[in-house]
């Protein structure tokens, strides 16, 4: 049998819904991502051993473990020790702690970059350890990461399709019921394929853009 | 302007550095130094390359702690012993009092020139936007920057930068303004320009410890001048006599090398 592209309006609807998931649980589980990369970035430079240890064990395990059985872990696994997480919240949380590593390591770098003159400078006028930090040395170090993070995040939009084997209709996971209904995966799979690009296009486009912004503050 | 400090003696010092020593190791850098101030007054420290300048101005505000000494200004200790977290809460409130110059200027880059000026009275004084934005336009109008109020770093010579940086540390309302050759960093035709913006905090009185390595301005608006060579204050005096007719044989070779030097 041919290709027949004129099955996919009647389905489009399911289609880009399913978008519309990918773009949430991306734009979601990027915000945890950067929050808790930033977070654990400052944990592992600054912290004390006893508070680092138990941070580098957990990311030692979502670096260590593929992802897919992370997202198992949170939304079959927790069930059992009384919690229940919503499938797209499980989802989000699994794919934002799994980047948050990856980030962490961005961040970590871009800190430890940042030149000591910037600490000296803020301490001399009378800013505290973690006022230079926050105001002075995360800024520039976010700054300075920028093109890297937009990298992850693009990873992020790819792997969101993961989340799919925890039944979040999400792009990849619409895409197949259409095809259940209508034995048709080539065109969908393309039209999948071809909106996954678009929303590609559209992150990269974003990261041009602010880093068009940030370019003064070199 | 230079209103004979040495002779000042009856007055208590406004800065005073006892007996400053600091080791890095076994390497001692300072050595027993010591250093009285008067308010208002403008001291120069020259010396070679590696002669403990540099340790010494940054051991006024802490930003190298000494191994031994004690450094004051006015009634207060600013190194002395507190438990960590008491110390850093001393410490962060005595470095706003005192302002610092880098010689390669350490502008926060993320910063518009506004921000730069702004960020610690905001962040320390409580100054509201308002305000801040006020106090900056009066310290950058002083420096002769009003006009790049809204400009990046990077969009800044390396004159106007310094300029930038001063103002900064105006904006805290400084009692004493260290500079670590704040223009050796510069062109040298940028240099003058930011010379200028120092005389001026000369004539207005500001308390000075400026380590440099340019002699004519040294002598021009300084009341004391300190020669340091491998961590001792080797001769000190008013400039007249220690740019003309220095005592020391150390001081007389490093003045002929040094003008040798810029006179090639
Ligand atoms: N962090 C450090 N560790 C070890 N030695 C240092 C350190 N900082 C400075 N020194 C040494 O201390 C001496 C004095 O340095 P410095 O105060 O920078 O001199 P100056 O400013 O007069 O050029 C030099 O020998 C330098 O190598
Ligand atoms: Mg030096």
């Amino acid at each position: 049998m041919g290709l027949d592209f004129t099955v996919i309006p009647q389905y489009l609807d399911i289609v880009l819904w399913g978008a519309l998931w990918t773009i949430l649980i991306t734009l979601g589980a990027a915000t945890v991502s950067f929050i808790g990369g930033m977070f654990l970035a400052v944990i592992a430079l600054y912290a004390p051993l006893l508070v680092r240890l138990p941070f580098r064990a957990f990311a030692f395990l979502f670096m260590g473990t593929p992802l897919l059985l992370q997202l198992f872990l949170i939304y079959f696994g927790l069930v059992q020790v009384g919690i229940d997480v919503p499938a797209v919240m499980a989802g989000i949380i699994g794919l934002g702690l799994h980047f948050a590593v990856y980030n962490s390591e961005l961040f970590q770098t871009g800190i430890l970059a940042v030149d000591k003159g910037q600490v000296e400078a803020a301490r001399t006028v009378g800013l505290s350890r973690m006022q230079a930090l926050r105001k002075v040395v995360v800024p520039q170090a976010v700054r300075d990461v920028i093109p890297p993070i937009g990298n992850n995040m693009i990873s992020l939009l790819k792997d969101s399709a993961l989340v799919s084997v925890i039944g979040v209709s999400e792009l990849t996971l619409s895409a197949q019921r259409a095809i259940g209904s209508t034995y048709r995966p080539f065109e969908f799979y393309v039209l999948v394929a071809v909106i996954y690009y678009i929303i590609n296009l559209f992150m990269e486009a974003v990261q041009r853009r602010v880093e068009r912004r940030v370019q003064a503050s070199r | 302007m230079k209103d004979e400090g040495d002779h000042m003696t009856d007055q208590k010092p406004f800065v005073d550095i006892r007996h400053a020593q600091k080791s890095y190791g076994t390497l001692e850098v300072l050595k027993d130094i010591n250093l009285q101030v008067q308010k208002g007054q403008i001291v120069a420290i020259i010396g070679p390359s590696g002669s403990g300048k540099s340790t010494l101005l940054r051991a006024i505000n802490d930003l190298d702690p000494l191994t031994g000494g004690e450094v004051w200004l006015e009634d207060k200790q600013i190194n002395k012993n507190l438990p960590h977290r008491q110390y850093e809460k001393h410490i962060n409130l005595v470095r706003q009092e005192i302002g610092m110059v880098f010689q390669h200027f350490n502008l926060f880059p993320h910063l518009t020139v506004r921000g730069n000026v702004t960020l610690a009275p905001k962040m320390l004084k409580g100054l509201s936007d308002v305000e801040a934005n006020t106090l900056a336009e009066a310290q950058l109008d002083k420096v002769g920057m009003l006009e790049r109020i809204d400009y990046y770093p990077s969009q800044l010579s390396g004159g106007q930068k310094q300029r930038v940086a001063i103002a900064r540390a105006l904006a805290m309302n400084p009692k004493v303004m260290l500079f670590d050759e704040a223009t050796s960093a510069l062109d040298p035709e940028l240099v003058e320009e930011v010379n200028l913006v120092m005389k001026k905090l000369a004539e207005e009185h500001m308390t000075m410890i400026i380590v440099t390595h340019e002699m004519s301005f040294a002598e021009s608006v300084c009341d004391r001048v300190l020669f340091m060579d491998q961590g001792v204050v080797v001769e000190e005096g008013p400039p007249e006599v220690m740019f003309r007719n220095p005592t020391s044989d150390r001081t007389k070779e490093f003045l002929r090398k040094h003008l040798a030097g810029q006179h090639p």
